[in-house]
């Protein structure tokens, strides 16, 4: 959805997308590196670590893809 | 209640990292930056109140399906199905497929082609003035109520996740919804939501992951609910033959007409809070398809909201009670399964996510309501009632206004929701109030002709009547029960349920009854308005891969096979 020449919603998401799943990836390996003195349940399959790659790499997708000028909305 | 919830807010379920914070300051900021960037879009009444009417059917069907995903649906259902067990599914599955559909394929057109603000509108078109004054008042009054609900559920998360201050969580949460519906209309509303939904799945979905990893599967999943509570619990159908096998005390009369034909056919084709985003749309074929897309995914909603209160029952070692007895008891109560499941398994970065999600929710649902509102009150009362001949402009200013108004109006309702004892309950009174007779009404409209103005606002009045009437009277005398809900075993939802379907069938008999001693409008009068005078515009040539009929057999079909997976 977008309006001559306005940024498409598809683009605020994947900067959403991509901003936290860098956060969450990061936060993810830091306590692989430093695993907390109190862990969650099923810690040890590092969930942030792989949830915040998958995150990030569709949010750049969709940047990449909805980029405002591609014209696609 | 407040001082008890005050003192509670010295516990907490977790503690953020800074990580945490940091995503969910950025979502803030975000909402507001596309709040700030559309504003410059909302300039006209038909921009601000209808988003300019040229959404795609994705963004119109995600935006129809988010306004519905409040918090209060996330931590609601996830809390029945704690309480009820996988029967709190049918509110997503019979509670709602059907009736998408229905809007989509049979409904549709007619709200599409009188060209419409609202679904009020349409009955003043098709019944004239006083139909519309009647359900708009009605309906201004359930959405400021519903925003309250949904303010005091997130403020409830935010307090026992986190420990914040309940009056801060209201104030922060409501005034940003509040800036960038005023801001950008219904244009930022259905942005936000698209946003949101996403955000939703983003931050819920781990929990189910996780939490069928952890129980071994759903076969685990099952064994160990059949231990900590019993074998009913995982049954959609099977245990509704009688109104005391199931732990809903309900029967599957009650399910199927109560619910599936009543209460969510109101709902999803005549409560204008969903019905306006699908109006946006940019033509015809995208109406159509918009509630066809948002029934696909609402099919999978269950997966983040009924999935993980069943795994609470399964695998939490503390036993989670109503909300009464839990600030009584300083334990846990069903609604807060949810947070919960969150906290057991999301460590720093995904529990900020998760609270998004939380916030997002409860966001959309609360932008949802307001945005609505603020339609109808300046479209269908302000207009019709108080200032007939003003300017567009004018009726934009109203809108922001308005807008600001219904937010505070929410917050006041915020605070009395927080006397009744369930949330979930609440609501579905609501709805049987309000929009259980309303769906007889527009129905009649749309499908009958010989339907008159008085039939229209003499049923809507008596149905509306009725369910507050039934509602009253088992409140003063609880063995009435037996005669409103069939039984005495009933319980609040099977009553809700059932008052729903009495009222509807008796709002149609008096619409029948007075439309047959009244004269009716002519064909001409009825055209785009009534099914067999209206031409309903051709679709043109698309393959079948775009054609709202192929899709809808789909998810139909999906439906009856969860239905039966499920048994």
């Amino acid at each position: 959805m977008k309006r001559g020449g306005s940024i498409s919603i598809w683009f605020f998401i994947g900067i959403s997308l991509l901003v936290n799943g860098v956060l969450i990836f990061g936060a993810g390996v830091y306590q692989l590196l430093y695993p907390p003195e109190k862990e969650v349940v099923l810690f040890r399959l590092h969930a942030g670590v792989w949830w915040g790659a998958i995150l990030a790499v569709i949010g750049a997708i969709y940047c990449f893809y909805y980029a405002p000028g591609k014209g696609r909305s | 209640m407040i001082a008890a919830l005050a003192l509670l807010d010295t516990q907490r379920l977790v503690r953020l990292s800074p990580v945490d914070l940091v995503i969910i300051i950025f979502y803030f900021v975000l909402v507001l930056a596309i709040g700030f960037y559309l504003r410059e879009q909302a300039n006209t009444g038909e921009d601000f109140f209808m988003a300019g009417r040229e959404m795609t059917a994705w963004i119109a069907g995600l935006s129809f399906l988010s306004a519905n995903l409040g918090s209060l649906e996330l931590m609601g259902w996830a809390g029945a199905s704690y309480q009820y067990g996988i029967l709190a599914a049918h509110w997503y599955w019979i509670g709602a497929i059907p009736a998408m559909l229905f809007l989509a394929l049979v409904m549709m057109p007619f709200y599409y082609i009188s060209k419409t603000h609202s679904v009020p509108g349409y009955l003043k078109l098709r019944f004239g003035e006083p139909s519309r004054a009647l359900s708009s008042v009605s309906f201004a009054f359930m959405t400021v109520l519903m925003s309250g609900i949904n303010m005091y559920s997130m403020a409830l998360v935010l307090k026992i996740v986190l420990g914040w201050n309940i009056n801060f969580s209201i104030l922060i949460s409501s005034v940003t919804v509040a800036i960038y519906v005023a801001l950008g209309g219904l244009r930022s509303a259905i942005f936000n939501e698209v946003l949101q939904f996403i955000l939703i799945w983003a931050g819920a979905l781990l929990i189910p992951i996780l939490g069928l990893i952890e129980a071994g599967g759903w076969s685990g999943l099952k064994a160990r609910i059949a231990t900590n509570a019993s074998a009913e619990y995982t049954h959609l159908w099977s245990t509704l033959g009688k109104f005391n096998d199931n732990p809903m005390g309900i029967h599957w009369t009650g399910i199927v007409f109560g619910l599936g034909a009543i209460i969510s056919m109101g709902y999803w084709t005549t409560d204008f809070l969903v019905v306006q985003r699908v109006l946006s749309a940019k033509d015809l074929r995208a109406a159509k398809m918009a509630p066809i897309i948002g029934a696909g995914f609402k099919m999978l909603v269950p997966f983040i909201v009924i999935l993980p209160g069943l795994l609470g029952l399964a695998l939490l070692d503390t036993k989670l009670v109503g909300e009464t007895q839990a600030i009584a008891t300083n334990g846990h109560s069903y609604n807060e399964v949810l947070p919960l499941m969150l906290a057991r398994y999301c460590g720093p970065g995904l529990l900020g996510l998760g609270i998004t999600a939380l916030i997002a929710g409860f966001m959309s649902g609360m932008a949802g309501n307001v945005s609505a509102f603020t339609t109808v009150w300046t479209y269908d009362i302000y207009r019709a009632l108080i200032k007939k001949d003003a300017s567009d402009a004018h009726y934009v200013s109203m809108g922001r206004w308005s807008t600001v108004v219904g937010v505070a109006i929410s917050i006041g309702t915020a605070y009395l929701v927080m006397d009744f004892k369930s949330i979930m309950d609440y609501v579905q009174a609501l709805f049987s109030f309000f929009i259980a007779p309303l769906f007889a009404t527009v129905i009649l409209g749309m499908l009958w002709k010989r339907a008159t103005a008085a039939g229209g606002f003499w049923g809507l009045l008596a149905g509306t009547g009725s369910s507050v009437g039934m509602w009253a009277w088992v409140k003063m005398d609880p063995s009435a029960l037996r005669y409103v809900a069939l039984s005495p075993y009933a319980r609040d939802m099977a009553e809700n349920m059932y008052r729903a379907l009495w009222s509807c069938l008796l709002c149609a008999f008096v619409t029948v009854a007075v439309s047959l001693v009244t004269k009716p409008k002519t064909d001409a009068e009825l055209k785009g308005l009534v099914y067999g005078v209206t031409d309903i515009p051709s679709e043109g040539y698309v393959s079948m891969l775009h054609r709202p009929w192929f899709w809808a057999v789909v998810v139909g079909a999906l439906f009856v096979v969860l239905n039966i997976i499920f048994w």
